[in-house]
């Protein structure tokens, strides 16, 4: 067992830990936060049902997006819908047998990662060529861009340049998992592909990746429009009436 | 009207976004509230000495109550969609009034101070502290926002600036750097029951001159009842429908209305102000007890509806808050609501908007209309944003956008919509919603009621459109003064009951 595979093993459950219990924490403190008044953005659905279908348009085709500016919708759900694809053609690294959803998707998962690096690479131009865009844009945001770019060359270096012994980095993987750490291929385009995925784990609960769970719990979007029927008070807000 | 003192924006053919112009409005300073206006309602008098600590004390605080101040802050990843929605960098081109740079102004201080990020990395995430030119930001960019919603509805994630505005107005409130006019208007409706400061006795004057004005002009006795006692419905409406022009037009529309319907109703002196003022400085003890008000009124009066008059934040309030507030709807289940809600008539909504129950009596037929009455008018309606994008009317979401164009079309034949992108949930704010009505802020008023000025241009030239109707009080003020700098006439804004009003046939009581 290499001082590399060790480092690895150890670099993945922390990034795994952060992202969990980070994620965890985040959601928790979300969900303890009252919100006193009803803001649903209207026109809104006035059932639960109407909201879960309202969130679900949000997550699914980015409806208020699409909305607001095209260009930003087209790039923003490219680089989305191949990050899912990706994704999901990266489960058979986590599983024996595979599912079968998983192994039919492997040829569009494999072109998706294309997608991915044409979607950023629209988003970041917007950086630089919107001048309203440009002004609001931080370091941290063209990193983020960067590091998801990386990842996305890496791994399409990975399968198109220098091929890597996939079978083996599905043991280490599968080894993590079970606590039982197999020795890793010591590519360099390999160790690069994990390290920055253990970067984006490790600063998911910390950066704007929260803008996930975020859609979730925002208020404008999450909230029945129906106040003239139920009243709705908050914890804090009721003691106020005890007075 | 004076020469104005900066330049005001030409109409084009085809709206245009702006390029970036950096301080573009830095000039701009509301008035700052002084000392007996804030200890009236609460909040120290002046700039309190350890105000950095105490800022940071009190978003701890709003962070723990308000979700959407928290989740909002997180949120965001400066995708750009919001950037060219406001109405206020649509018309200044500054760049603090695109919504994610009006947020960023609070949110880099939320991250150094409540984040991992920006704790140890500020650089890297545009952390910063809270320093006297940052709290001056604060208090010039979040006195330029009106609350208005627009740009919560394209962002992917549903953030809504007011949220983050109201927020930080209330950190500002809390350490003694006040704006002036909202805050001035909060203590007379918390002192004298309504924003204008009008007391009892000369309220009843007004009403009287009305009465005596309504009989002048149709020969019929219509009543402006006040403090009456077993009325069936307390109308509450906002105080500048009392004598503001064209205002007190839609006044006299509601009355004829409950004349014809043979309605028992009456006006509260205890609660004559449907405005709500304690929502633009999101501070929820203020707003609540300006709606408790209503609730000791309703109590005090024994009527069993309660109906709200045109205005946009105060149907907002009424609509979405009044029943968390004050216990004003139905569905409750705790004592204090239910004393409320068991004396109010069940069959009808609580609160319910004026607009509503006009359509209702329309629809049955119970009013009688002569639509040719309207026939020197082609009308467009304005959305008020509070009423678009904060509330709705009828029983379907969208409501708010079919009732009131649906009374326009039953009271008068020739009705045009403005542009699809500037009506409905994207409608433009007029420019002096939230807290801004208030002439030290005239530049700013009139470059961001531009969006709307331009839509209106298009219909004003394309279908001789020449009566602008709309349902709110502050959009009324606003743009009876910002219209003439376009070059309209300011007599072209009036209410939907103004129309009513014209189109009403009255009978003669026997």
């Amino acid at each position: 067992m290499s001082a590399l595979t060790i480092l690895f093993a150890c670099l993945f459950y922390a990034a795994t830990a952060m992202m969990v219990f980070g994620l965890g924490y985040k959601i928790y403190d979300y969900a303890r936060t009252p919100a006193p008044l009803k803001i649903p953005t209207t026109p809104a659905p006035t059932t639960t049902t109407g909201v879960v279908f309202r969130i679900f348009r949000e997550v699914v085709f980015f409806e208020s997006l699409f909305k607001a500016t095209k260009w930003t919708w087209i790039f923003g759900y490219v680089f989305h819908g191949a990050l899912a694809l990706v994704l999901l053609r990266h489960v058979r690294y986590f599983q024996e047998p595979v599912w079968t959803v998983v192994a039919l998707i492997q040829p569009f998962g494999l072109y998706a990662a294309f997608g991915m690096v044409i979607g950023l690479g629209g988003l970041w131009a917007r950086r630089f060529l919107v001048d309203r865009v440009r002004y609001i844009s931080t370091l941290s945001d063209h990193l983020m861009l960067a590091l998801l770019l990386a990842i996305g060359l890496t791994g399409i270096g990975m399968k198109f340049v220098a091929h890597t012994d996939i079978v083996a980095v599905k043991a280490f993987m599968q080894g993590l998992m079970t606590f039982n750490i197999q020795p890793m291929p010591e590519d360099p385009l390999l160790l690069a592909h994990l390290f920055l995925v253990a970067c984006l784990m490790a600063i998911f609960p910390i950066s704007k990746l929260l803008h996930i769970p975020g859609l979730f719990f925002s208020p404008s979007r999450n909230q029945a429009d129906n106040p003239r029927e139920h009243r709705y008070v908050s914890a804090w807000a009721a003691k106020l009436e005890q007075k | 009207m004076a020469a104005p003192k900066f330049e005001v924006p030409t109409l084009k053919e085809v709206s245009e976004v702006p390029r970036v112009q950096e301080g573009a409005m830095a000039h701009i300073q509301s008035f700052v509230a002084n000392a007996p206006i804030q200890q009236a309602i609460g909040f120290p008098g002046e700039l309190v000495e350890n105000w950095e600590q105490k800022a940071i004390e009190k978003m701890g605080d709003l962070l723990g109550k308000y979700r959407s101040f928290k989740v909002y802050l997180d949120a965001c990843v400066h995708c750009g969609a919001c950037t060219d929605k406001c109405h206020y960098f649509l018309g200044t081109g500054d760049p603090n009034n695109m919504p994610v740079a009006r947020q960023e102004l609070v949110r880099k201080v939320y991250r150094r101070h409540f984040t991992f990020a920006g704790k140890y990395f500020p650089k890297l995430v545009g952390a910063t502290d809270l320093t006297r030119e940052v709290l001056d930001k604060w208090y010039t960019y979040y006195n330029q926002c009106s609350e208005c919603r627009r740009c919560s509805v394209f962002c992917p994630y549903g953030i809504d600036t007011a949220e983050i505005t109201m927020a930080a107005k209330e950190i500002l409130d809390s350490i003694g750097y006040g704006q002036k006019y909202t805050n001035e208007i909060i203590g007379k409706v918390q002192r004298i029951g309504n924003n204008l400061g009008l007391p009892g006795p000369a309220l009843e004057d007004t009403l009287e001159g009305l009465e005596e004005d309504i009989e002048a002009d149709t020969g019929v006795k219509v009543r402006l009842p006040l403090d009456q006692k077993g009325a069936e419905v307390l109308l509450v409406t906002p105080s500048a429908d009392f004598f503001s022009e064209p205002h007190v037009e839609s006044l006299i529309g509601y009355a004829k209305v409950f004349h014809a319907a043979g309605v028992s109703w009456t006006l509260s002196s205890h609660a004559s102000e449907a405005g709500n003022f304690g929502l633009f400085i999101g501070n929820y003890d203020t707003m609540r007890n300006i709606a408790l008000r209503i609730r000791e009124a309703a109590l005090e009066l024994g009527v069993k509806r309660i109906i709200v008059g045109e205005c946009g934040h105060a149907w907002r309030v009424a609509y979405s808050f009044w029943n968390t507030l004050a216990g004003i709807g139905a569905g409750a289940n705790d004592p204090f609501a239910v004393e409320l809600q068991q004396q109010l008539d069940p069959r009808y909504p609580a609160p319910q908007h004026i607009c509503e129950y006009t359509y209702d009596l329309l629809q049955r037929g119970v009013l009688k209309i002569d639509k040719s009455a309207n026939d020197h008018r082609v009308i467009t309606f304005h959305d008020s944003c509070n009423v678009a994008r904060g509330s709705r009317m009828g029983d379907m979401p969208g409501g708010q956008f079919v009732i009131p164009r649906e009374i326009i079309k039953m009271v008068a034949n020739n009705y045009h919509d403005m542009e699809a992108d500037t009506i409905h949930e994207s409608t433009f704010c007029c420019g002096g919603g939230g807290g801004l009505l208030t002439d030290d802020l005239m530049e700013l008023r009139v470059k961001g009621a531009l969006p709307r000025m331009e839509a209106l241009k298009r219909v004003v030239d394309g279908q001789q459109v020449n009566f602008m109707a709309t349902i709110c009080a502050i959009c009324k003020a606003q743009f009876s003064k910002v219209l003439p700098y376009y070059g309209f006439d300011m007599s072209m804004v009036g209410g939907v009951h103004q129309l009513v009003s014209t189109a009403i046939q009255l009978k003669q009581e026997e």
